[in-house]
C-alpha cells in the first residue's frame, strides 16, 4: 500500500447518550489511492466520513488526514483544513437552490475567508465544468438540471478546491445507471490526474470493481 | 463581509416574491406612522394657514364650522343666510372694514362666490390676465377652474340652478369672464368670484328686462298705473348682462334684507376685535361672531385623537407583522437547516452561516427603512399636494 493519507487509531465515537457506539481499531488509505466502503444503513459510514473531515470530534482515538492529526484541531483549524484538503459529495448532491451552477461550484470560496475567490479560481471553476460538461449550464439553477448534471455540480464544487481527498457518500445513489457511469468516471478521471485519494461510500456492489480497494465496515469495527 | 451579502442577495433574489411582501410589510410598517404624522401635521398648516389669515367671521346662528367651511374654503352645506344688514352694521360700527361673502351657487361644479373688490386684496390674489369684475355680471375665475374648464378672458360662464325642476326659481345667468387669477395654492384656484350684487341676480333678487315703455313690450304690458306696470310672462328676461342692457337691470325691496351667508371682519386691532366679539354675545343676537383660527383648532383637535387612535392601530398592526415576520423567519430557518449544514460541512463557520441568515433580515430591513425613509420624504414634499386636492375634494 502507498503511504497512507487517512489513518485512523482507535477510534470511538458515540452520539450523546446514545446507543449508536462506533469503535474502529484502525484504518489506513493509501495516498493516491481509490477506496470503497461497503456496509449496511446505519451502520456507521457516513459518521466515519464526518469524523475523518473533522465534521464531527470522536470521544476518543487518532485521526490523521493527509498528515495532520484532526482531533487536536480547533474547530476553525478543523474547518479550514477541510476546506483546502477535503472534497466532499454527497447522495443528495446538496446544492444550493438560489445560487446559479457557477455560484455552487464557488460556494466553498464563498462561504470560508481562508479560502480568495480570484479570477484563476473562476476561471479554474470554467475549466472544470467544462471537463465535466456542464460547461453551457453555469448560469443555470440547479431545479433547472437533471439528476446526473446537478451530481456533476457537485464534483466540481468538491475538486475545485484541489483536495488531497475527496471523499463521497453514496455519489451515485439517486443517479440511473448511465449517469452513475458518468458521474464514476469523473471521479476516477481527476482522482488519477491529480492523484487524489478517493474514499467513497457505497451501497451499489456493482461499482466496487472500479475501487482498488473494497473495505467491509463490519470487519473494520472491533 | 463581501460574500456573505452576496450569497444573502441571491438568497433575497431568487425568492423575490417572498422578499418583496417581507419588503412591502417593513416598508408599511416603518412608513405608515411617520406618513401619517407627517400627512397630518401639513393637513394641520394647510388647514390653520387660511384660518389665522381670516380674523373673524360673522353669520347666523348655527354651526360655527359650517359657517367658517363655508366662508373659507367655499364648502360644506349652504349655512342659513343672514342680512347684508349685519354687514353693514358693522361697517358702519367702524370698528372693522368688511367683505360680504354670499356662497351658494354654482357654475358648472364650482363655487361662486360673491364677494367685493376688497376680497382680492386682503387675501392678496393676483391677476394671471385681465382685470377684476366691476361690473354686474363680471365674473373672475380661480387659476384652477381656468385650467379644467380651459377658459379665457372674453369667454363666459353659465350658472346652474339649484334645482331644475324648480320653474319659478333662478335663471341660469351667464357671466362674462373678466379676469384670471394667478395660482394661489389656496381654494381661491377652484372658485368663481363675482360681485355679491351678481350673486342675488343668479338668486332672482335682481332682474333685467325689456324696457316696457318701449313699443315692443306694448303687447306684454297688462295695466300701467302712473309708476306700477303690471306685465305678463312674454315680457323678454335678459339672462346675460352687457353694457348695453344693464341699465335694465334693477333690485326690487330693500338691500339691507338681502341675503349674505358671512361677513369676513378685519379688525385692525385686538381692542376692536374684542369689542365686536362682546357684541355678539347676547342671546338675542340672531347672528354669530367666529374666530376660525379656534374652530378649525377644534377640527385639528378631533383629528389629532383620531390619528393617535389610527397611530395606535398601525403600532399594533405593526407589532403583530413583525411577530409573524420572524415567526416566519424561524420558520424559514428551520426548513433550511439542511442547507445550513451543507455549508457547514465545505467549510462555513457557524457564524459565517450565522451571518448569512441574518444578512438577508439586514439587507431587507435596511431596504425597508430606505424605501420607507424615501416615501416620507415623499409624502413631505408632495404631501401639502395630496392635502390640497384632499381639501378640495
Amino acid at each position: 500500500m502507498p503511504s497512507p493519507v487517512i489513518r485512523v487509531r482507535d477510534l470511538s465515537f458515540r452520539y450523546g447518550e446514545g446507543d449508536f457506539r462506533l469503535h474502529i481499531p484502525e484504518l489506513e488509505v493509501g495516498t493516491a489511492s481509490s477506496a470503497a466502503i461497503i456496509g449496511p444503513s446505519g451502520s456507521g459510514k457516513t459518521t466515519l466520513l464526518h469524523l475523518i473531515a473533522g465534521i464531527t470530534l470522536p470521544q476518543a482515538g487518532k485521526i490523521e488526514t493527509h498528515g495532520v492529526d484532526v482531533t487536536t484541531l480547533s474547530e476553525s483549524a478543523r474547518r479550514e483544513f477541510r476546506v483546502k484538503h477535503i472534497g466532499l459529495v454527497f447522495q443528495e448532491f446538496e446544492l444550493l437552490e438560489y445560487l446559479s451552477v457557477l455560484d455552487n461550484v464557488l460556494l466553498p470560496y464563498r462561504i470560508n475567508s481562508a479560502l480568495e475567490l480570484t479570477s484563476v479560481v473562476r476561471d479554474r471553476a470554467r475549466e472544470i465544468a467544462d471537463q465535466v460538461g456542464i460547461a453551457d449550464k453555469l448560469a443555470r439553477y440547479p431545479g433547472q438540471l437533471s439528476q446526473g448534471e446537478r451530481q456533476r455540480v457537485a464534483v466540481c464544487r468538491a475538486v475545485l478546491t484541489e483536495p488531497a481527498v475527496i471523499m463521497a457518500d453514496e455519489p451515485t445513489g439517486n443517479l440511473d445507471p448511465l449517469n452513475k457511469g458518468r458521474v464514476l468516471d469523473i471521479l476516477f478521471d481527476y482522482a488519477e490526474a491529480s492523484g487524489t485519494t478517493l474514499l467513497t461510500v457505497t451501497h451499489d456492489h456493482d461499482l466496487l470493481e472500479r475501487f482498488e480497494r473494497v473495505v467491509d465496515f463490519k470487519e473494520l469495527l472491533s | 463581509m463581501k460574500q456573505t451579502l452576496y450569497l444573502a442577495w441571491r438568497y433575497l433574489a431568487f425568492h423575490r416574491f417572498k422578499t418583496l411582501i417581507l419588503l412591502t410589510s417593513i416598508t408599511l410598517i416603518l412608513y405608515l406612522p411617520v406618513g401619517l404624522r407627517v400627512l397630518v401635521n401639513q393637513s394641520s398648516e394647510q388647514l390653520t394657514q387660511r384660518a389665522e389669515a381670516t380674523p373673524l367671521v360673522v353669520g347666523s346662528k348655527g354651526s360655527p364650522l359650517e359657517l367658517v367651511l363655508n366662508t373659507l374654503y367655499f364648502r360644506s352645506d349652504f349655512p342659513e343666510p343672514m342680512r347684508y344688514a349685519e354687514a353693514q352694521k358693522v361697517q358702519s360700527s367702524g370698528l372693522a372694514p368688511t367683505v360680504p361673502m354670499y356662497v351658494r351657487y354654482h357654475a358648472q361644479g364650482y363655487p361662486i362666490v360673491g364677494t367685493s373688490f376688497e376680497y382680492f386684496d386682503y387675501r392678496s390674489l393676483r391677476l394671471q390676465s385681465g382685470r377684476f369684475f366691476t361690473l354686474l355680471g363680471e365674473c373672475v375665475l380661480g387659476a384652477r377652474v381656468a385650467e379644467a374648464l380651459g377658459a379665457q378672458v372674453g369667454d363666459s360662464v353659465t350658472s346652474s340652478p339649484e334645482n331644475l325642476f324648480d320653474l319659478a326659481g333662478e335663471y341660469p345667468l351667464n357671466m362674462g369672464i373678466v379676469g384670471i387669477l394667478a395660482h394661489s395654492d389656496s381654494p381661491d384656484d377652484d372658485a368663481i368670484f363675482v360681485d355679491v350684487k351678481t350673486t342675488w341676480v343668479i338668486e332672482g333678487l335682481g332682474h333685467g328686462h325689456q324696457d316696457l315703455t318701449q313699443r315692443e313690450a306694448a303687447s306684454a304690458v297688462l295695466s300701467r298705473e302712473e309708476n306700477r306696470v303690471v306685465a305678463n310672462a312674454s315680457i323678454v328676461q335678459y339672462n346675460k348682462i352687457t353694457p348695453e342692457n344693464v341699465d335694465e337691470f334693477h333690485f326690487h325691496g330693500d338691500i339691507s334684507d338681502y341675503p349674505v351667508t358671512a361677513v369676513v371682519v378685519l379688525p385692525p386691532d385686538q381692542k376692536s376685535s374684542a369689542l365686536l366679539q362682546g357684541r355678539y354675545q347676547s342671546a338675542e343676537e340672531r347672528a354669530q361672531i367666529s374666530r376660525p383660527s379656534e374652530v378649525m383648532g377644534e377640527l385639528l383637535e378631533t383629528i389629532l385623537t383620531v390619528e393617535s387612535f389610527v397611530l395606535a392601530g398601525a403600532v399594533i398592526v405593526g407589532l403583530a407583522t413583525l411577530a409573524s415576520a420572524a415567526l416566519v423567519f424561524m420558520l424559514s430557518l428551520r426548513l433550511r437547516r439542511r442547507e445550513m449544514e451543507t455549508l457547514f460541512k465545505i467549510g462555513g463557520s457557524r457564524a459565517s452561516v450565522g451571518a448569512l441568515m441574518a444578512s438577508e433580515m439586514v439587507v431587507v430591513l435596511v431596504a425597508g427603512i430606505v424605501l420607507a425613509a424615501g416615501l416620507t420624504f415623499l409624502t413631505s414634499q408632495f404631501g401639502a399636494v395630496l392635502v390640497r386636492a384632499l381639501i378640495r375634494m
